[in-house]
């Protein structure tokens, strides 16, 4: 991982890796969704509702994954104090936010016409909306420590102890009873059929190629942007 | 012998973490009872909940239990949870997924009878998804697990 904390280094890569991430994502996105949403089977039970499935687990796992992806730049950013950690966590924090916006969206509307409900307080329901608030109070506190300067602890030390949220909401529905039901997938195999299994395995990837080809360009702004400034302020000082 | 200030940093770091992981456990352990959506009817007799007091009560819903009174909003049916079970009067709409054997939560409270009238009332799903085919055909996708708890 080392290798990476080079800005240089890190931009050589990552530029030419953008758009094989984001046209792949893309690609897969497509190939999920179009069979997913109208050719595939549809569920014994829910009938055609199921389909939401698609993008409400693939929002759900990046939401969860965005964060674990903060806590890691964070611990990074505090033992190695790699300059590029801070960014990539910074630039983590909106497309996770974002897609813990989609998640709860699409489950409030998947939850009314199974459950019959758009909205209720239970374990894995109420954890992910916390997970929602810290995305939006990272967000503002990472954007007030940039100005500060580069040198951001509290909102790696609140990327860090934001974590601690993530093992609560996988485990929500096996510690408490809750309305939402328990895990799909775990390690004794699916209780998803395959023929429903499949467009939600290929989307929640491309969703995935999505969102690092999301994070590799906000990290190239936000790189590009403190290139102007450290200009700026060189033509200011001649 | 002199540490690394980056090392000492690592290891200051791990240990946090392991303090905090452990602190969110041990708070998330002692809400276990507090945290639970709903009281299942082995639960509701055991706690000696108050008659009149809102809770919710969840669980299978007994096959062939469910009666639909003449006046066509009216349900009557049997929540069980395969020890302990309770009766359920509810007026109104119930959710599609509402099915004999299948998971229920119902909003309401206890009557001195023993018996439960519901304000409201949620369908609960398990964690199986297949086309209707399948349901019919293999036995492995038969067992539910979240709705057995």
């Amino acid at each position: 991982m080392h290798i990476f904390a080079n800005p240089a280094r890190f931009l050589s890569i990552a530029r030419p890796l953008t758009p094989w991430l984001g046209w792949g994502g893309a690609l897969l996105i497509a190939l999920a969704l179009i069979p997913g949403l109208f050719l595939t089977p549809s569920d014994y039970l829910q009938g055609e509702s199921v389909r939401i499935m698609y993008v409400h687990v693939p929002a759900a796992w990046l939401g969860m994954a965005g964060w674990s992806g903060i806590a890691v730049s964070s611990l990074m950013q505090l033992i190695w104090r790699h300059p590029l950690a801070a960014v990539a966590a910074r630039a983590i924090a909106v497309p996770g936010a974002l897609f813990t916006g989609l998640c709860l969206v699409s489950g409030s509307l998947w939850g009314r016409p199974t459950w019959g409900t758009y909205w209720e307080w239970d374990g894995r329901l109420t954890s992910m909306l916390i997970l929602f608030f810290l995305y939006l109070a990272y967000i503002a506190l990472s954007s007030a420590g940039a100005e500060r300067g580069s040198n951001d602890r509290i909102s790696a030390i609140f990327g860090v102890v934001g974590a601690a949220n993530i093992p609560i909401i996988h485990y929500s529905v096996e510690w408490w009873r809750t309305l939402h039901q328990g895990q799909s997938i775990g390690l004794g195999g699916s209780k998803i059929d395959p023929s429903l299994l499949w467009p939600l395995l290929v989307s929640t990837l491309g969703f995935s190629l999505l969102f690092a080809a999301i994070v590799l360009m906000r990290m190239r702004a936000m790189l590009a942007e403190a290139k102007i400034e450290a200009r700026l302020k060189r033509m200011t000082a001649e | 012998m002199a540490i690394k200030a980056k090392n000492q940093r690592l290891v200051l770091a791990l240990l946090a973490l392991v303090a905090l992981v452990g602190a969110a456990l041990l708070a998330m352990s002692a809400l276990k009872d507090q945290a639970a959506y709903f009281y299942t009817p082995s639960d509701a007799k055991k706690d000696h909940v108050d008659v009149g007091r809102a809770v919710r009560l969840g669980g299978m819903v007994q096959k062939g239990s469910i009666q639909r009174l003449a006046d066509g909003v009216t349900i009557n049916f049997v929540v069980t949870d395969n020890v302990e079970t309770v009766p359920v009067r509810f007026q109104g709409i119930v959710p599609d997924l509402f099915k004999e054997d299948s998971g229920v939560v119902a909003e309401g409270s206890f009557q001195p009878d023993g018996s439960f009238v519901a304000t409201n009332i949620l369908a609960k799903h398990d964690e199986r998804y297949m086309p209707p085919q399948v349901s019919m055909k293999n036995p492995a996708m038969h067992e539910s697990e979240s709705l057995k708890k």
